[in-house]
């Protein structure tokens, strides 16, 4: 009986038919859209933005609360620019390209509008490990101490740093609200929503329901937060303990590239080291697999490099 | 979505309180029929993809209403019922003025100190308060408490109290004008007062010209009877004779331009949303937050039925699937009133050629009248402005074509339709069409709401008012609102049109007209709008939510004649921020936050010493 199943087999070598190969579909070409960006002609697809037109004739713009990876929230007002019509400036990052429109990016309108954004910004929080934001302030020529007493008013600055967890801390104080946290934990990636903007006006911050801690909330600790963060507000646990104790070195730190070892998903995992211990861990924007988004394992897994810790597993378990 | 909790447990009380929007839940959290009608006249229908995160306003309403507070164990509730992540609940519950997420007295008087409240005497009515309450904001353990408020919309009847109270029967008076002794004995005994009448809001009621305040005080306001035998629903009655493409070339013909602010072509709107297919939705604005601006709760409580029947026009021509009204918290008869009046209507059978109409409350948070937060505020998101484009005709509630027309905007239509767009259009002026409310209040004899055809000065309608009060002589009057705009004595011949306010760098804004006699400190009124945009900011964008933290302190400096540098470099400064609220913000509370202090620097000599 086995002999005749055996028999009646295909024979597996059969080589496939002949006949036409498909191809992928042609795609269709986004058509075009043009515009004007300071007095130069640009062509863009269709459904690009301004910063895309701004970016392609390789005018440096400004942005904060832009990524590729999210959706625009357009909060921050750092990227404006003048466009002929309107009655106020316009967000590059959010506001979409149309036919023959007519943009301004060096005007005096653009540029008090960029050095107010960024003064306001370093008058009220505490930019210093923002090195993009520094560099944009040096460009502007702000200046934050026109307005005083530094912290006066600002009660985001004066909080203290939230170290609630071993795997990484929240220092509010450095936060800008640019919202990126937020959409990387909600919708745009990590759907765990665990923190949200409370509070409304100067007071509007960061928060977990009812402020609590994040091992009460519904964090996952896959730090996706951290990894959008552009201010520095959201950092590994390992770098703050770092800075504490004024450890912290750039020049002594490496970056390596590699796969994730833990599942077939197979992220790629940029690893900082600093004297050959894991300070960091993130992955690229631009990574097809994970467009920088990865889990607690992938972000946090990586104790075992350096031995026992008591208190990893603990916080691991609760955010499982 | 897989949402995670605290271990925090609702109480009886706000499990019922949450029930009664929600209906009893039938398996562990989802489901139940609603049944209670009150708290917002909510359904599901109609925007299934949207889920019932629409209904968390309304359920946090209900929580306050109940316990005075919305607890941890409220919250999860309320969101294990809706399938909403606590976190966000959170964001979205501490947006609002009027909801504590700390244990709070379950009476609260909120004591207006806004700036037609400050000409009457907010400041001794606050010490008085004071004196027999204790400091405002304590109170955590006693029976009731008090805060500060911004503008109530009561400014004819400054000063203004409005209490709130929690309970199995919760209730909210308006006091006005209040003394401390009438605040405290309402508080203590936990009664609801009998609300002022509206017909004294209205100083020309009974005069045979009036057209939009014809009706407002008349006894028969409240019964749908006595309105259809007044004329009531002739208006609706054309539109469904004549068809949805007459109605809006009627309103394209009348050249109505919104009272909201934004004196946007109301036909135009129109036309637009009527061409859109599929669902649709009709927003009446009824949130009225600007300081110094109280025309549409008069409409609202002085004539309901006519400012619904505007509402169902709205939606049969543009072909709406459901219609939201939403009224701003502080405004509990105006509430009421609307509510009953809906009620009636879909009673009589009446909205079924229209569609169901929905009262929405807000809950102190003057952002939300900007229509695209107003639409996120109804969804059940923080009431943060959108960014626009895309406009409200393509893409508002619920990510759908919307209509969002302003109360008087509305109530415009029925006589449009009656008398026919051309005719509308020849009263006032050729660019400002049609009869107008105006709001006057702050040193004027008889405060109130008026109504002449758009072209008076602002001389005359100071006039038709009795002329300035207080010392009688006049210093400066604010106009628009505070969004708007300071002009001086010599400047009251400029019409109060689009036009006439255009030509004198003003707005008709929210037709705000606010004298200010000789004896009043005008630093400090500028001091206050300052503060007023300062706590209203969303806090979204950073100009304005920096920016009006800046604006108020350089302020405060200037007054308190502690420059730092020079004061030119003071005055640079202030011009600064005004600029990048203007340029860079993202909505019209930024655009505008400026403008009335820039419109008072440039006229008045006022902050020019570096000491007082
Ligand atoms: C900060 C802010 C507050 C507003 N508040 C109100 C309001 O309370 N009522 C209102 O009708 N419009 C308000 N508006 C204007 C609305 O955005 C919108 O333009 C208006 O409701 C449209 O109706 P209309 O065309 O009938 O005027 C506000 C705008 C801004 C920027
Ligand atoms: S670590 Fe992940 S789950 Fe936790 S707050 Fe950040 S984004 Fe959200
Ligand atoms: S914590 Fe970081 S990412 Fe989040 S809002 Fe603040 S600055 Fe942005
Ligand atoms: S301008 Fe002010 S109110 Fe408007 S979105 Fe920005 S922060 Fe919010
Ligand atoms: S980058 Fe455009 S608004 Fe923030
Ligand atoms: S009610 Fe007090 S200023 Fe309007």
């Amino acid at each position: 009986m086995s002999d005749q199943s055996l028999a009646d087999a295909p024979d597996l070598t059969v080589p496939v038919p002949p006949g036409p190969v498909p191809s992928a579909p042609v795609r269709e070409r986004r058509p075009e859209v043009e515009l004007s960006v300071d007095g130069q002609l640009v062509s863009v697809p269709e459904g690009s933005t301004l910063l895309d037109a701004c970016r392609q004739c390789e005018i440096d713009t400004p942005t904060l609360c832009y990524v590729e990876t999210l959706t625009p929230v357009n909060v921050c007002r750092v990227c404006v620019v003048e466009l002929e019509g309107s009655r106020t400036l316009v967000p590059a990052c959010s506001r979409k390209a149309e036919p023959g429109m007519e943009i301004r990016t060096d005007t005096e309108r653009v540029r008090l509008s960029r050095r107010m954004v960024l003064e306001f910004l370093a008058s009220s929080t505490d930019v210093t490990q923002s090195p993009e934001l520094c560099g944009y302030m040096e460009s502007y020529g702000a200046d934050p101490e026109r307005y005083g007493e530094r912290d006066a008013q600002a009660e985001s600055k004066t909080q203290p740093v939230k170290v609630d967890n071993e795997l990484y801390v929240r220092d509010y104080a450095k936060c800008v609200l640019c919202y990126k946290c937020v959409e990387a934990c909600g919708e745009d990636a990590q759907n765990t929503f665990a923190i949200a903007v409370a509070g409304r006006g100067f007071d509007a911050h960061i928060a977990t329901e009812f402020d609590v801690s994040l091992p009460e909330s519904a964090c996952v600790y896959c730090g996706n937060c951290i990894g959008v963060c552009p201010t520095g507000a959201l950092v590994f646990k390992a770098e703050h303990d770092l800075r504490e104790r004024g450890e912290w070195d750039a020049s002594r730190q490496e970056s390596t590239d590699t796969i994730c070892p833990y599942c077939g998903v197979g992220c790629t995992l940029s690893v900082q080291t600093q004297d050959n211990q894991i300070v960091k861990v993130t992955s690229p924007l631009d990574q097809e697999v994970t467009s920088g988004n990865l889990c607690i394992k992938g972000r946090f897994g990586w104790q075992f490099t350096t031995g026992p810790s008591e208190t990893s597993d603990d916080v691991a378990a609760d955010g499982e | 979505m897989d949402l995670h909790f605290t271990a925090d447990e609702p109480t009886a009380s706000e499990v019922e309180a949450v029930d009664a929007v929600l209906g009893a839940a039938d398996s562990r959290w989802f489901g139940g029929q609603r049944v209670d009608r009150s708290e917002a006249q909510t359904s599901e229908s109609g925007h299934r993809t949207a889920g019932r995160r629409h209904l968390l306003l309304p359920v946090l309403h209900a929580i306050h209403g109940r316990v005075g507070w919305i607890s941890r164990g409220a919250l999860n509730y309320a969101c294990k019922r809706l399938d909403v992540p606590p976190a966000e609940a959170y964001g979205v519950a501490t947006f609002y003025d009027m909801f504590s997420l700390e244990q709070a007295p379950p009476v609260v008087a909120r004591v207006c100190d806004d700036i037609a409240c400050q000409a009457k005497g907010a400041g001794d009515l606050c010490a008085g308060i004071e004196k027999v309450m204790g400091p405002a904001g304590g109170g955590q353990v006693s029976r009731c408490g008090w805060v500060r408020s911004p503008c109530l919309g009561q400014c004819e009847r400054a000063p203004a109290v409005l209490v709130t109270a929690s309970g199995e029967r919760p209730w909210a008076s308006v006091i006005a004008p209040a003394t401390a002794q009438t605040v405290e004995a309402a508080c203590s005994e936990d009664s609801q007062t009998d609300s002022p009448q509206v017909r004294d809001s209205v100083p020309q009621a009974g005069q045979a010209s009036l057209q939009l305040l014809r009706r407002v005080g008349s006894p028969d306001a409240q019964s749908l009877a006595d309105y259809r035998s007044d004329g009531g629903l002739r208006a609706w009655e054309l539109a469904l004779e004549q068809g949805p493409e007459w109605v809006i070339e009627q309103v394209e013909r009348s050249n109505l331009v919104g009272r909201g602010g934004a004196a946007f072509p109301t036909g135009r709107k129109w036309r637009a949303v009527a061409q859109a297919s599929g669902p649709k939705y009709v927003v009446c604005n009824a949130d009225e937050s600007e300081p110094g601006t109280f025309k549409d709760r008069v409409l609202m409580e002085g004539d309901p039925f006519a400012v619904v029947e505007a509402i169902m026009i709205a939606a049969f021509a543009t072909g709406s699937q459901r219609a939201y009204v939403y009224v701003r918290g502080e405004y509990p008869d105006a509430t009421e009133r609307m509510r009953y009046a809906i009620a009636e209507l879909e009673s009589a059978g009446l909205l079924e050629r229209a569609c169901p109409i929905e009262i929405r409350r807000g809950a102190g948070a003057y952002i939300c009248g900007e229509e695209t937060a107003l639409f996120n505020s109804i969804e059940g998101f923080r009431g943060e402005p959108r960014n626009k484009p895309p406009y409200p005709t393509d893409s508002g509630l619920f990510g759908r074509p919307t209509l969002v027309n302003n109360v008087e905007t509305l109530a415009n239509i029925l006589r449009i339709l009656q008398q026919g767009g051309a005719a509308f259009a020849a009263v006032g002026t050729e660019r400002s069409s049609g009869p107008k409310l105006f709001c006057l209040s702050g040193h004027v004899a008889m405060p109130g709401v008026y109504e002449v055809p758009f072209g008076a000065t602002v001389r005359e309608l100071i006039e038709l008012a009795g002329g300035v009060s207080g010392t009688g002589r006049l210093q400066a009057v604010l106009v628009g609102g505070a969004a708007g705009a300071f002009l001086g004595p010599d400047e009251l011949d400029a019409p109060f049109t689009f036009e006439g306010m255009r030509a004198v760098g003003a707005t008709v804004g929210s037709a705000v007209v606010m004298p200010f006699d000789d004896s009043v400190d005008l630093g400090a009124v500028l001091l206050r709008i300052a503060e007023f945009f300062r706590d209203e900011s969303c806090g979204q964008c950073v100009p304005c939510r920096v920016g009006t933290v800046r604006q108020e302190e350089l302020l405060e400096r200037l007054r308190s004649g502690q420059p730092i540098g020079t004061l030119d470099h003071e005055h640079r400064l202030l011009r600064e921020v005004s600029q990048v609220m203007r340029d860079a913000s993202i909505c019209g509370l930024g655009h505008t936050a400026a403008s009335a202090v820039d419109s008072a620097l440039e006229r008045f000599p006022i902050f020019q010493e570096a000491t007082r």
